[in-house]
């Protein structure tokens, strides 16, 4: 028997029509656990390079992580990857809600799509019936729309829809997949499901997933219940709400515009407005918020309430999490009540919070500059709030100029020219990021940004606390019962940090320590991207109830694989060596992984340069990015090292091609031309 | 009847609608506690506890199984509740032909809560850290009842199904046959 997981996918020919159930490989479980490491061995072994992100080739992978659908707490994610249409490398966006585990009762781990529908269907999961159907009804209806519809006619309230709005359908590159309270949105596939003719996938399940020391195995989920609790009564003390306690940043529950306000950027991530908050503008938001916000909501089996359900007077109900709540706000420098009515319509249309509000600041800032002009916005209305509105329909219907900024700031840029390409500024790796612009160069964030291939800074962050204590005291008492650390070295890092002085940024932590912090960070990331686990929970709050010591029993217990800290962290390694291998194979290499260059002002080029090449070689990787041929041999990935040598990435005498690189800029400036 | 007054402790569940987050965790560890053995397997599909639920329209309603019922009842009744419009069967605890609450999804048989025998408190109400579900005890003297045999209730549920006419037939050609 297997446990935890189901031990089948549903692969569905959609060109054909063709569906299969078919087993998996348990030895794949062990070496890659699940959800995003399994993802991962699929597109190495099905996706080669040459395959396009619009090429019925492509896979788009809906992978339940590992414990979804057992009793640990808040582990619900769906990991959906593919070959993002706007990096061109893999795209590994994941939603929390209620899908997965759904999909784990109805019988599968994962739903793998390849092909194209030639027409827009649906797919019908109805625990072993499963049925392609016609979805012609539903095109252009917004996601949630498409999810109400789908329920009703198929008599299946209890039933759980991901769904893609307009854009998604018009391929929009930064096109979300909405499901209900949820979304997997960056990276642009939504897009993808949309070429491949999918408008929702659609599933029910009545059955069991079992557990493997069932008693074991509640005790380790009432400990994570009792540590939940013991967290959100003694909050984190001296840093900012949203980090002292658990879950997403909560958005929805605190009131904490102030910060982010004055943090974050607005427009096109260029203007901070230190002043902004007042007592007027709090009582206006807070209004704002608590009159449409009815009700905190929730994932599958989790205590925290990082959503809310959003009524605005006169707009169809929507549930909304995290940080969308502000950027389309900040984008249009406008306020909270402006940020809710669109956020409603983007949502429906299936957006990406993050990217859609920059390109259209950023095409406004284009016609600003006379790069466009008014000829290029026809009709568009005079004021702010209008002309997000206006832009917002003409990229989801991809009109006039709405087809090109519908592929996002960096193609867009070079699509228009004429120095369009200065203003497509807060990008890394193609993809547009949160609008955060500081002075002095954080040297932990700093390998984050660089090479992060989540490429999106929340999802590599966490676990070590993102600036020093001034205090001694202060760190002292952080550390007593800092029980996450996965080595006692982690509490001597963080004493010895101090806001001034030698021990300070940018050159304490020293180049060593940065490596172990965000090495620790990104692997819990990706472990919990395999577990299903939210990182709500997990590898995104300071001191979470998962760490590195009990996630090695919940495995051995749920899933009946014998597991340790060791086999854990060579796991993780793997699988995130892996999708590394994946973005090398289509041409990643060094001179991608930088920060917007305008990311901080105070730049430090010789310590940048020490900083990745010390990492590069830290993680078992060449001085171009590339994972070595010994490195890949100890994770046995040895079919990956042949394959690079085969293609000429690897040579087959030496490790790497240890060449003195290029200095950056003369690289960056040849990409431009 | 031997109409003796018990003092009977009386276990009720304190259900907050305004508080339900819509997790479910009540569902899955109701149906993790009832598996065989405790805890081997998990599936909100046999939980004893439901949540109605329609997130859009901001309806959640924790429901517990109660009675079985062999046929559906005439209730069709529309409640308004602060604005929001519910089912009448939204608070029923019934396991009824006319909804797939509170069957085994393999077997249909029905579904009935236990309030988790032997724990110090039912298991959802325990996680649910919300406070939606909330155990209450109270004493009360009640009439001491005859126990109805388990023989009875198997021939009422029989009754119940096939009509009264034929299992007393049915019982009289099996007694002729001996």
């Amino acid at each position: 028997m297997r446990y935890a997981e189901t031990g089948f996918n549903l692969e569905v020919d959609l060109t054909r029509g063709n569906i299969e159930k078919v087993a998996s490989d348990p030895r794949d479980t062990e070496l890659y656990l699940g959800g995003l490491g399994t993802n991962a061995k699929i597109l190495w072994d099905r996706v080669p390079p040459e395959v396009e992100p619009f090429s019925p080739e492509n896979l788009l992978i809906f992978g339940a992580g590992l414990l979804c659908g057992t009793p640990a707490v808040g582990c619900n994610r769906t990991i959906v990857s593919t070959i993002s249409p706007q990096t061109k490398l893999m795209a590994f966006s994941m939603m929390g809600g209620f899908f997965a585990p759904e999909l784990k009762y109805a019988g599968f781990d994962k739903v793998i799509l390849r092909g194209k529908s030639s027409n827009l269907v649906y797919l019908w999961i109805n625990n072993d019936t499963v049925e392609i159907r016609d979805a012609s009804h539903l095109k252009g209806k917004g996601s949630l729309e498409t999810a109400e519809a789908i329920k009703k006619e198929l008599k299946q309230p209890k039933a759980q829809v991901a769904a893609i709005g307009m854009a998604g359908e018009n391929r929009v590159l930064y096109a979300s997949i909405e499901q209900g309270r949820s979304s997997a949105s960056r990276g642009g596939i939504g897009a993808v499901m949309g070429d491949k003719g999918v408008k929702a996938i659609v599933v029910r399940g009545t059955k069991d997933i079992n557990i493997a020391q069932p008693l074991e195995y509640l005790e380790l989920c009432n400990e994570v219940m009792e540590y939940i609790q013991f967290r959100n009564e003694n909050p984190i003390p001296g840093v900012m709400p949203i980090l002292a306690g658990l879950g997403s940043p909560q958005e929805m529950k605190v009131h904490d515009e102030k910060w982010h306000t004055e943090n974050f950027m607005w427009g096109n991530s260029r203007t901070r407005r230190r002043d902004f908050w007042n007592d007027e503008v709090a009582r206006e938001w807070m209004e704002t918020l608590d009159q449409s916000r009815t009700r905190l909501i929730s994932c599958y089996n989790c205590p925290m309430t990082c959503g809310a359900t959003i009524s605005m007077p006169g707009l169809p109900t929507y549930m909304m999490k995290c940080f969308t709540k502000l950027t389309y706000t900040m984008g249009a420098f406008s306020n909270l009540d402006f940020g809710l009515r669109i956020a409603q319509k983007a949502t429906e249309y299936g957006l990406d919070g993050f990217s859609a509000p920059q390109v259209m600041a950023f095409a406004l800032e284009l016609l600003e500059n006379g790069i466009l002009t008014d000829k290029d916005f026809p009709d568009m209305p005079t004021d702010n709030e209008g002309r997000f509105f206006y832009l917002l329909d003409k990229i989801v219907r991809r009109e006039g100029i709405g087809d090109i900024l519908a592929n996002g700031t960096y193609w867009a840029a070079r699509e228009i020219g004429n120095g369009a390409q200065d203003y497509a500024h807060n990008n890394i790796k193609k993809i547009e990021q949160l609008p955060l612009k500081l002075s002095m160069l954080n040297p932990i964030y700093f390998l984050m940004y660089c090479t992060g291939e989540k490429i999106n800074i929340t999802q590599i962050e966490g676990q070590f606390p993102q600036a020093p204590y001034p205090k001694k005291e202060h760190r002292e008492k952080f550390c007593e019962d800092w029980i996450q650390v996965p080595d006692e070295k982690f509490k001597q890092y963080f004493l010895d940090w101090e806001p001034r002085g030698e021990n300070s940024m940018p050159f304490y932590p020293t180049v060593d320590m940065c490596c172990d912090i965000v090495d620790w960070q990104e692997k819990m990331h990706y472990i919990d991207d395999a577990l299903g686990q939210c990182s709500g929970l997990s590898a995104f709050p300071l001191k979470p109830p998962y760490h590195i010591h009990n996630y090695p029993k919940f495995i051995s217990a749920g899933a009946g694989i014998d597991m340790d800290e060791d086999k854990l962290s060579k796991a993780a390694k793997r699988y995130r060596t892996l999708v590394r291998a994946i973005n090398i194979r289509r041409g990643m290499r060094r001179k991608d992984e930088k920060p917007p260059e305008d990311h901080w002002k105070k730049r430090f080029p010789e310590l940048e340069k020490e900083l990745l090449d010390a990492y590069y070689k830290f993680k078992g990787w060449n001085n171009e990015g590339i994972p070595t041929k010994e490195s890949l041999y100890d994770l046995g990935l040895d079919y990956v090292s042949k394959d690079f040598v085969e293609r000429g990435i690897l040579t087959d005498c030496e490790d790497s091609p240890d060449k003195d690189m290029p200095d950056e800029d003369v690289l960056a400036e040849k990409e431009k031309k | 009847m031997t109409g003796d007054k018990i003092k009977k402790t009386i276990k009720t569940i304190r259900i907050d609608v305004d508080k339900c987050n819509g997790c479910r965790a009540c569902e899955m560890i109701c149906s993790a506690f009832h598996a065989t053995p405790k805890y081997s397997s998990n599936n909100p599909a046999r939980s004893r506890i439901r949540i109605i639920r329609e997130p859009l329209r901001d309806l959640y309603v924790p429901v517990y199984a109660g009675e079985y019922t062999v046929a559906e009842c005439a209730g069709r009744d529309k409640y308004t509740i602060d604005g929001k419009e519910y089912d009448e069967c939204s608070f029923c605890r019934a396991s009824c032909p006319s909804r797939d609450e509170f069957k085994e999804p393999d077997s249909g048989l029905p579904l009935k809560c236990d309030m988790c025998e032997g724990e110090e408190e039912p298991l959802c109400v325990k996680w649910c850290m919300h406070d939606a579900l909330i155990l209450e005890e109270r004493e009360e003297e009640v009439e001491e009842l005859e126990e109805q045999e388990d023989l009875e209730i198997g021939l009422g549920s029989l009754a119940d199904k096939y009509g009264l006419q034929t299992i007393m037939d049915a019982l009289s050609r099996m007694s002729k046959k001996d």
